[in-house]
């Protein structure tokens, strides 16, 4: 290897190079945009100029043979420029509308990637790195992605909700993917298993410290310092797998999936909202996770018949109440789905408003 | 270069074992499955990794270890991880992921893309994920060596490291001006801003824990920056929205009145809408900019002209003290001049050094503020208190007022050195 170091500290390649020449030569001038079909978008410039934007799913993890047949296509079609979305579509842009069917046509059948995620409609799913690549996973992310998407891509394509849908899945209760409309998370019924001779590894002050309940206290088992936790105290969220791997958090017999529901990030109408949990105990079941489509498909099917337009799910939720929540999805409501964390007392219902 | 992939000893070929994968061949949604075998061709450390991710799919179990790598000069930027199946699968023995800084809002020319592609594939398996959750380019599958060199190549041809530990993380925005009509101000030039100006925080961890920025222009939050980041930026106006009643009497004539009172004039947070036969008239004083209406009629309305932002602070998931969201901490300011950005710069410098300093290990600043009190923060970093930043005054009637306290108590409290840090008096009955 080269002893001369490349340069540091350079920071992000400069965008302003990078911009399709309809995007750069309207910066900060764009009039109005349309949906003119699902997963295509019309903008309009303040000068008349117009930039198609077609949205195309990517799976996320591809090899670079993928990431070239994408370049490929945006050097036909797109003057050899594009763009990802937030939840990892890519976007292909045209000026001229007669070039929208032909790109459509090239990303169909060289790609085979599907054209959606606009509007409302089902948006491509954010999602975690899970057993592909990451040392904390109670299941897998890609996977589940692709086995829910396969059961939805008919809502990729179509925009048929009352308000866009944004799913995230996470494979642990860290739940990088984050709060969204519906999101999938992996939970775990036991307190962290600990592996007392490979604590040596583990800060174990930094150990005790992370518990959100002070589970955890010094211990010492055969002569060596380690920790030991109290049962009773636990709440099994995995903070402590996430320090130290030896608090073996996971179990693949006994973790399972909870779906959650309503959370949104934007600040429209009713402003951001976290998700709250709608079914719990799901099996962790792959390769295709059936159980989980399932209930998703329960939660969008009340969401598409029962939503007034605009209504995201957590907004849908909130007009019509739980009860009738639980009632349209057919879900069990149990002593679980009542909080008992901090706060909890100001999510009961403390007034006399009751559907009777 | 060291280029690890190639030569007599390259990674081990092996025959693909994947009867759980090869279900997610099946179905209409593009399979990753399908494209990463195809790529085992070329990289046979890929068929390791498929190999490997249908034990965990048989086993349900993770068979990955995190550990620490770092390139020269750099404390973050290289997600590290062993197999533990490394004697089965020697090339995933140590199989590493690297963060890439992406432009901001994620645009690119085909010859950039290629570039980056054609680097990870130089120096190991090069699967790309574009974009993972934290705002970085993933690119997965580098030896230890393997990484450094591709880490050196990226940064030779302009590229750089993201962020990882208790860092500044790599910012992510929307795509703002460059192809949205209603970012009120220049998403991307401010995370390049403020990416490139706090490079060396990004880059060599020293915080309490991690700080993530996101940005977007307007209150849609395209960038998922209220739920997403500790610091969220988000594009605002001051005074009356754009209204063409031109526009609006169109659009009342096309979707009929029913539809603008369902759709608009009912959904206002703070019902600052009504319509005037097919005028809408809007009470500015109360429009909280949450953009619904000028999303359902946005060739009518639109942000107001004089632009700027406001800024939330706190968001992070349930670990460890349960969920926070972010709050208003600069109800309004504009972000423009070098001056803004200078401003906005100085108040960033003010809250890392408070949360910093008073923090504990592993404390968000949203954990910070919720256990020392917004209050507390606020005079910590110099910001008046404004009525903008809470949903409600106070419940709670036990306060401790420093105006009112009597005199003794209010200056013992805040005689210096604090109290903990003063020399034990020595007693009577000392030796």
């Amino acid at each position: 290897m080269s002893t001369k170091l490349a340069p540091r500290d350079q920071g992000v390649p400069d965008h302003t190079k990078l911009l399709h020449p309809g995007m750069a030569r309207n910066y900060g001038k764009w009039a109005y945009h349309e949906r003119i079909r699902p997963g295509v978008l019309l903008y309009v410039a303040e000068s008349g100029d117009t930039l198609y934007t077609v949205r195309a799913g990517s799976p996320r993890t591809m090899s670079p043979e993928t990431v070239r047949k994408i370049c490929d296509i945006a050097d036909r079609f797109c003057q050899g420029y594009l763009r990802f979305s937030m939840r990892t579509n890519v976007e292909f842009m045209v000026e001229k509308e007669e070039d929208v069917e032909p790109l459509i046509a090239a990303i169909k059948t060289e790609l085979g990637f599907p054209i959606g995620g606009t509007g409302p409609s089902i948006s491509n799913i954010s999602h975690t790195q899970g057993w592909l690549h990451c040392n904390l996973p109670g299941t897998d992310a890609a996977g589940t992605v692709k086995a829910l998407m396969d059961d939805l891509i008919d809502e990729f394509e179509n925009e048929r909700f009352p308000n866009r849908v944004k799913i995230t899945t996470s494979c642990c209760q860290i739940n990088c993917g984050r709060h969204a409309d519906i999101g999938i998370i992996v939970q775990h019924h036991h307190a962290p298993r600990i592996d007392h001779k490979r604590m040596q590894i583990c800060e174990l002050p930094k150990v005790v410290a992370i518990c959100p309940v002070a589970a955890i206290r010094p211990a010492v088992v055969d002569g060596n310092a380690t920790v030991e936790v109290v049962d009773e105290k636990c709440m099994y969220c995995g903070a402590c797998h996430g320090q130290c791997p030896s608090m073996e958090i996971r179990d693949a017999d006994t973790d399972t999936l909870s779906i959650w529901v309503g959370g949104k990030g934007s600040n429209t109408r009713s402003g951001p909202s976290l998700m709250k949990l709608a079914v719990w105990g799901l099996p962790n079941n792959p390769p295709r996770w059936p159980e989980v489509s399932d209930a998703v498909r329960k939660i969008l099917q009340a969401y598409k018949e029962g939503g007034k337009d605009w209504e995201r799910v957590g907004e849908w939720i909130e007009r019509i109440g739980w009860q009738r929540f639980f009632e349209k999805t057919g879900f069990p409501f149990t002593k679980y789905h009542i909080e008992d964390g901090p706060g909890a007392m100001w999510t009961y219902n403390r007034s006399t408003h009751v559907r009777i | 270069m060291a280029d690890n992939t190639k030569g007599g000893s390259g990674p081990k070929k092996m025959k693909l074992n994947t009867p759980l994968l090869d279900e997610l061949e099946k179905g209409p949604w593009p399979s990753f499955v399908t494209d990463l075998k195809a790529w085992s061709e070329t990289k046979p450390q890929v068929g390791q990794l498929l190999n490997q991710l249908e034990e965990s799919y048989e086993n349900r179990w993770n068979y990955w270890t995190g550990t620490v790598l770092n390139v020269t000069g750099y404390g973050g930027g290289i997600i590290a991880r062993l197999s533990d199946k490394a004697d089965k699968y020697p090339d995933l023995a140590e199989f590493h992921t690297l963060r890439i800084l992406p432009p901001a809002g994620f645009v690119y020319s085909t010859e950039k893309l290629r570039n980056l592609a054609e680097i990870c594939e130089r120096h190991g398996a090069g699967i790309l994920q574009l974009h993972g959750l934290t705002g970085d380019i993933l690119a997965l599958g580098f030896s230890n060596d393997g990484s450094k060199a591709a880490a050196e190549d990226l940064m030779t041809n302009g590229w750089d490291l993201g962020g990882s530990g208790a860092a500044l993380r790599s910012l992510q925005c929307c795509v703002g001006q460059a192809r949205c009509e209603m970012a009120c101000f220049d998403t991307m030039k401010t995370t390049r801003f403020l990416t490139n100006h706090y490079i060396s925080v990004l880059h060599r961890p020293e915080f309490m824990y991690k700080f993530k920025i996101k940005v977007s222009g307007c209150g849609n939050d395209c960038a998922n920056a209220m739920i997403g980041s500790d610091m969220p930026i988000i594009g605002t106006w001051r005074g009356p929205m754009q209204i063409d009643q031109a526009k609006v009497a169109e659009f009342i004539d096309e979707k009929g009145v029913e539809h603008v009172i369902d759709n608009v004039i009912t959904r206002c947070p703070t019902r600052c809408i009504s319509l005037r036969g097919k005028e809408l008239v809007i009470d500015h004083e109360d429009c909280v900019r949450c953009m619904h209406c000028i999303n359902v009629m946005h060739k009518a309305l639109k942000p107001g002209k004089e632009k700027g932002v406001t800024i939330c602070l706190g968001a992070k998931r349930t670990l460890k003290i349960g969920d926070t969201m972010s709050s208003v901490i600069v109800p309004f300011m504009p972000l423009e001049t070098d001056e803004d950005f200078q401003n906005l710069t100085d108040l960033i410098d003010r809250m890392w050094e408070f949360w910093n300093d008073n923090g504990m290990d592993h404390e968000r600043i949203g954990e910070f503020i919720a256990r020392v009190g917004l209050g507390t923060f606020l005079e910590g970093v110099g910001l008046e208190p404004d009525p903008r930043m809470v949903a409600t005054t106070r419940t709670s009637p036990y306060i401790k007022f420093e105006e009112l306290a009597p005199g003794r108590l209010g200056g013992e409290q805040k005689q210096e050195p604090p109290v903990w840090q003063r020399e034990p008096e020595s007693t009577e009955s000392s030796p």
